[in-house]
C-alpha cells in the first residue's frame, strides 16, 4: 500500500527555537498513525505545517505521492487533509449545521443558502460513521464530545481523507473516549486515514496501527504498535525509563483542612449541580474525587475557590469559614488552584510567562511596592519556576500563548505549588501532558502531602486516581455517593459508583 | 521575537502614513495640482517658522490627551468612543471653575485642570458602571454620552454662564494656561503650558500601565476576564476605573481649549472633533503613550499645515482632510500591510 501522506525531512523554525529538526512522517493509506512526543517536542507543529498553517524551512511534503506546496488549509482541504484542533474553532451560537457548512454552503438555484439539503447531507454522513450528531443543536448546548464530533464532521464534508486528531482525547470522559475510538475504527474502516497526537500509551496500543516518536523537535524514529509496548514506546518518547507506577509512602493524616457542609451550588442555568455535598481533606493525604465529567465538579470547585455563589451550606478551611467569600481572600486562606480549563483561567495568554507567574501574587512584596511592579523579582521569580517545572520556554518573557499546552499547564502548576497552599485543588492537572510530566506531577502532588498539605484531587482519569489518591471519593449527582480507599477497589467498581447504579457496595466497601 | 514584534508596530503605522500621503499625491494630480507643491506649502504651514511651529504645538496638545484617553481604554480592551463628549464636560468645568471665583494661580490653575479631570473622569464613570454592572456595551453608552454631552454643555453655557450669550467671558489669568514667554518665543502663536501637561500625562500613562500593578490588573482584564476572576481581580472595578481613568484624559483635553488656546468656552454647532480624531490619533499610535505623543503631532502638523495649502499651492483644504481620512484607512487596514509585510518577508526568504 501506497503512503497517502509523506513528510520528509521537515524543519519548522521560531524564534529561539527549532520545533521541528529534520522529522519524517509516512502515514500509509487506511492506517491510524500515532504521533507520540513529549510536551513541547513539536507535535502540534508538525501537524499544523501539514495543515498549512505554518510554512517549514526545509523538507518535502507528498500527497499520494505528488509534491505539494500547502500554503493554507483551503489547499489542505482541496488535498484532502481536515484537521480537529487541540481547541476547538466552533461559532456557539449557531447550530450544528450552520457550523458545518460555514465557508461552503450549499446554494439554492436562487442563491439561498440550502440549509435543508446541508442538513440531510450532514444526518447522512453522521449515520454513516455513528457519529449521532443532532445537525439543529446550538452548538452552546451541546456537550464537549459531541462538539469534536462536529469538527469531525467538518472535516468530513469538506471531503477529507486523511484527518488530524490533536489530542482529541484529552478533553473527553472515558465513556466519551471509547465513543471516538469506535469513530476512528470506522473512519478507517471506510477507507480514510488517521493522524493521531495522544499522550496516553493505551490508546497507541489499542487503536493505532503504527507510531512515530519524536523527541525534542527530532524523529526518533517509527515502530510497529502490534511489536511494541508502552514501555518501550515511553523511553523511546523521553529516552529513559518511566515508571508508571507512582511511588509513595502510606499516607499520615492529620487535622481536617478543607471542611464542606451540605453544600448546594447551582450552575449558570439555576439548577442545583451540588445537592447537599459532605467532603472533608485532611493536612497531609489526597483526597481524589472520582466521577463523570457533569455531576456537580465543576461546581464544587467553583463555589470552594469562590468563582461560584453556594447557595447553602458552609465550607471551611481550617475552622476558618470561606463560604462565598472572594477569590483572593479564598487564595488568601490558603487555598492554591489548578483550574481545569487553563486557556480560560489559568493564564493571561497574552501575558508573557514571567507575568503568568505572579498572577496570583502580583499585588505582594516583593513582586510589587506601592503598586509598583519590580520586574527584577518578577523575572528571577519566573525564571526559578521555570527551571524548577521544567516548563519549556525559549525565554520568561515569551507569551504564555507560544508554549505548547503541555508547558503552559506546567506552568501553572509551578505556580500554584509554589506558593505552597495548606489546600491545594488540582483539576485535571496532568491534562494533555506526557508521560513523563505526568510522573513529575504525581510526585509533586506527593511532595506537597508529605509536607503535610491537603490535596484535592479531580479527575475523570480513573487511573489518576486510583494512582495517586489515599482516599476517594465517588461524586455522583451533587453528592459524594461513596468514600472508598483506592487499595481496596478497581476501576470496574468505581465505574459503578460513578454510574450511580451500586452506591450501596460503596458504602458497605468504605470501612472506617 | 519582541524586536520583531516592536519593529513590526512601528513599522505599520509609518508604512500606513507614507501610503495616505502618496494617496494624496496621485488624487492631488489628478485634480491638476502639484502634489510637490502641496505637500511642500503643508510643511510650510505645519512647521515654516516660529509662528507656525507653535500653532501647531497648540493643536496637538489636546490631541494627545485625547489619543491617551482612547488608547488607555483600549488597553483594557475597551472602546472609548466617548472622549468627545469628555473633552466637552472638561472644557466647560476648566472654565466655569476659572470663571467662578477669584483664587492665587497655583490654587486656581490646579483647581481649574481638577474640575476637567473629573468631570471627564465622571463621564468615562457612567458607561464604565454600566457595562461592568450591566453588561451595556461601553460603545452605546459613551456615544449617547456625547450628546449629552454637548446638548447639556451648550444649554449651561446660555443660560448659567451668560445670560443668554453664545461665548463665555476669559478666564482670569490665575487660572490660564497661556504663556507669555511662549508666545513670545513663537512670533505670538497661542501655544501654551498645557503641551507640558500632555507630555506628563502620556509619562502617566505609560508607567501606570507598564510598571504598576494598576496597569497590571487593567490588561489582564482586557486580555482575560474569567483569569483576572480566577486571580482574585476584581473585574467590574477594573473596567470602571478604566474608563475613568481615560475619562480623565479627555477631560483635561477639553481643558487644554478652555484653559489654554481660548480662554473661554463657546456654544458648539456640532462637535469639537478633537475626541473622534482621538480615535485616530491612538491608532495610528498602536495604543502607547509615546506612539499617540508622535501621531498627535502628525495630526496637528496635518491639521495646522493644511491652512497653507489653499493659499501656498491653491489646494483646496478639503484635501487635506482627504488625505488624513486616507492615513487613517491605511491604518484601519493595517492587518492588511501587516499581511503584506509577512507575505513578503517570506518570499524573500
Ligand atoms: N507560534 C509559536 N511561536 C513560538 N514558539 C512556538 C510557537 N508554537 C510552538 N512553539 C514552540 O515550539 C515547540 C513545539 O511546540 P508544539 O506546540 O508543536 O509542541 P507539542 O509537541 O504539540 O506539545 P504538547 O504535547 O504540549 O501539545 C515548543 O517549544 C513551543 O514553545
Ligand atoms: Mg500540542
Amino acid at each position: 500500500m501506497g503512503y497517502v501522506i509523506e513528510m520528509l525531512n521537515i524543519r519548522k523554525e521560531f524564534p529561539g527555537i527549532v520545533a521541528n529538526d529534520n522529522i519524517t512522517l509516512q502515514v500509509e493509506k487506511g492506517e491510524i498513525h500515532a504521533l507520540l512526543g513529549e510536551n513541547g517536542a513539536g507535535k502540534s507543529t508538525l501537524m499544523n505545517v501539514l495543515f498549512g498553517l505554518y510554512q517549514p524551512e526545509a523538507g518535502e511534503i507528498r500527497v499520494n505521492g505528488k509534491k505539494v506546496a500547502i500554503t493554507n488549509p483551503n489547499i489542505a482541504n482541496d488535498l484532502g487533509i481536515g484537521m480537529v484542533h487541540q481547541h476547538f474553532m466552533l461559532v456557539e451560537p449557531f447550530t450544528v449545521t450552520q457550523n458545518i457548512i460555514l465557508g461552503k454552503e450549499p446554494k439554492t438555484k436562487t442563491g439561498k443558502i440550502d440549509l435543508k439539503k446541508a442538513k440531510k447531507e450532514i444526518q447522512e454522513l453522521s449515520d454513516r460513521y455513528g457519529l449521532k450528531v443532532d445537525p439543529s443543536a446550538k452548538i452552546r448546548d451541546i456537550s464537549v464530545g459531541m462538539q469534536q464530533r462536529v469538527e469531525i464532521l467538518k472535516t468530513l464534508y469538506r471531503g477529507a481523507e486523511v484527518l488530524i486528531f490533536d489530542e482529541p482525547t484529552a478533553v473527553l470522559t472515558p465513556q466519551e473516549i471509547k465513543e471516538l475510538t469506535g469513530i476512528m475504527r470506522s473512519l478507517v474502516h471506510e477507507g480514510k486515514s488517521i493522524i493521531l497526537i495522544t499522550h496516553k500509551l493505551k490508546e497507541i496500543m489499542e487503536v493505532c496501527d503504527r507510531c512515530t516518536v519524536i523527541r525534542k523537535g527530532r524523529g526518533i524514529g517509527t515502530v510497529d504498535v502490534a511489536k511494541s509496548n508502552p514501555t518501550e514506546l515511553a523511553s523511546l518518547m523521553v529516552g529513559r525509563e518511566i515508571s508508571f507506577k507512582t511511588e509513595k509512602k502510606p499516607a499520615e493524616p492529620r487535622e481536617v483542612v478543607l471542611n464542606v457542609e451540605n453544600l448546594y451550588v447551582k450552575d449558570s442555568r439555576k439548577v442545583d449541580l451540588v445537592k447537599g455535598l459532605d467532603l472533608q481533606v485532611r493536612a497531609g493525604e489526597i483526597v481524589g474525587v472520582a466521577g463523570v465529567d457533569g455531576n456537580g465538579q465543576t461546581e464544587l470547585i467553583e463555589a470552594i475557590t469562590g468563582l461560584r455563589k453556594s447557595e447553602s451550606g458552609t465550607i471551611k478551611i481550617h475552622d476558618k469559614n470561606i463560604t462565598n467569600l472572594k477569590p483572593r481572600k479564598v487564595t488568601e486562606s490558603g487555598v492554591g488552584h489548578i483550574p481545569q480549563d487553563r486557556h480560560k483561567y489559568g493564564l493571561v495568554l497574552d501575558y508573557s510567562i514571567a507575568e503568568n507567574m505572579v498572577l496570583q501574587t502580583y499585588y505582594q512584596k516583593p513582586y510589587s511596592k506601592a503598586k509598583v511592579l519590580n520586574f527584577k523579582e518578577i523575572t528571577e521569580k519566573a525564571k526559578t519556576l521555570v527551571a524548577e517545572y521544567d516548563v519549556r520556554t525559549p525565554s520568561v518573557f515569551t507569551k504564555a500563548r507560544a508554549l505548547s499546552g503541555g508547558n503552559q499547564q506546567k506552568a501553572i502548576i509551578g505556580r500554584e505549588i509554589d506558593r505552597s497552599p495548606d489546600l491545594l485543588i488540582a483539576v485535571q492537572p496532568t491534562r494533555g501532558l506526557d508521560v513523563g510530566a505526568i510522573e513529575f506531577i504525581h510526585k509533586r502532588l506527593i511532595e506537597e502531602r508529605d509536607k503535610g498539605k491537603a490535596v484535592l484531587l479531580v479527575s475523570f482519569e480513573l487511573d489518576e486516581i486510583l494512582d495517586v489518591s489515599d482516599k476517594i471519593a465517588v461524586i455522583f449527582d451533587g453528592k459524594i455517593v461513596a468514600n472508598v480507599k483506592p487499595e481496596e477497589t478497581d476501576e470496574q467498581q468505581l465505574g459503578l459508583l460513578m454510574a450511580g447504579s451500586n452506591a450501596k457496595a460503596g458504602e458497605k466497601n468504605a470501612g472506617e | 521575537m519582541q524586536a520583531n514584534n516592536r519593529l513590526f508596530s512601528i513599522l505599520v503605522p509609518v508604512i500606513s502614513v507614507l501610503l495616505g500621503l502618496i494617496a494624496g499625491a496621485i488624487i492631488m494630480l489628478i485634480s491638476g495640482h502639484n502634489p510637490i507643491a502641496g505637500y511642500a506649502a503643508l510643511w510650510r504651514g505645519a512647521f515654516g517658522d516660529a509662528y507656525t511651529i507653535g500653532e501647531t504645538i497648540r493643536r496637538t496638545t489636546p490631541y494627545i490627551l485625547s489619543g491617551l484617553a482612547i488608547a488607555f481604554a483600549f488597553r483594557a480592551n475597551l472602546f472609548n468612543i466617548g472622549a468627545e463628549g469628555q473633552v466637552i464636560v472638561g472644557w466647560l468645568a476648566a472654565v466655569w471653575v476659572g470663571l467662578a471665583f477669584d483664587a492665587p494661580m497655583y490654587i486656581h490653575l490646579p483647581l481649574a485642570l481638577l474640575a476637567a479631570w473629573v468631570a471627564g473622569a465622571l463621564w468615562g464613570f457612567i458607561p464604565g458602571l454600566l457595562k461592568a454592572k450591566l453588561g451595556v456595551h461601553e460603545v452605546i453608552v459613551t456615544i449617547m454620552m456625547n450628546y449629552i454631552a454637548l446638548y447639556s454643555t451648550n444649554e449651561i453655557i446660555r443660560s448659567i454662564l451668560t445670560n443668554n450669550q453664545t461665548t463665555t467671558e476669559h478666564i482670569p489669568a490665575s487660572a490660564s494656561l497661556a504663556s507669555g514667554y511662549l508666545q513670545s518665543i513663537t512670533m505670538f502663536s497661542r501655544m501654551h503650558y498645557g503641551i507640558l501637561i500632555a507630555l506628563f500625562a502620556a509619562v502617566v500613562m505609560w508607567f501606570l500601565i507598564e510598571r504598576t500593578t494598576i496597569g497590571y490588573e487593567l490588561k489582564a482584564v482586557g486580555f482575560n476576564p474569567h483569569a483576572s476572576r480566577y486571580a482574585g481581580m476584581n473585574v467590574s472595578k477594573n473596567i470602571i476605573w478604566s474608563m475613568v481613568i481615560a475619562g480623565g484624559f479627555g477631560g483635561l483635553a477639553g481643558a487644554m481649549e478652555g484653559l489654554g488656546t481660548y480662554g473661554t468656552i463657546t456654544v458648539l454647532a456640532s462637535f469639537s472633533n478633537i475626541g473622534f480624531d482621538g480615535i485616530a490619533v491612538a491608532l495610528l499610535g498602536a495604543n502607547n503613550p509615546f506612539g499617540v505623543i508622535i501621531s498627535a503631532l502628525l495630526f496637528g502638523a496635518l491639521k495646522e499645515g493644511a491652512g497653507e495649502m489653499p493659499t501656498g499651492a491653491g489646494v483646496p483644504t478639503e484635501l487635506v482632510d482627504i488625505i488624513i481620512a486616507l492615513i487613517i484607512f491605511f491604518v484601519a487596514s493595517s492587518y492588511i500591510i501587516r499581511w503584506a509585510i509577512t507575505r513578503f518577508k517570506k518570499e524573500g526568504k
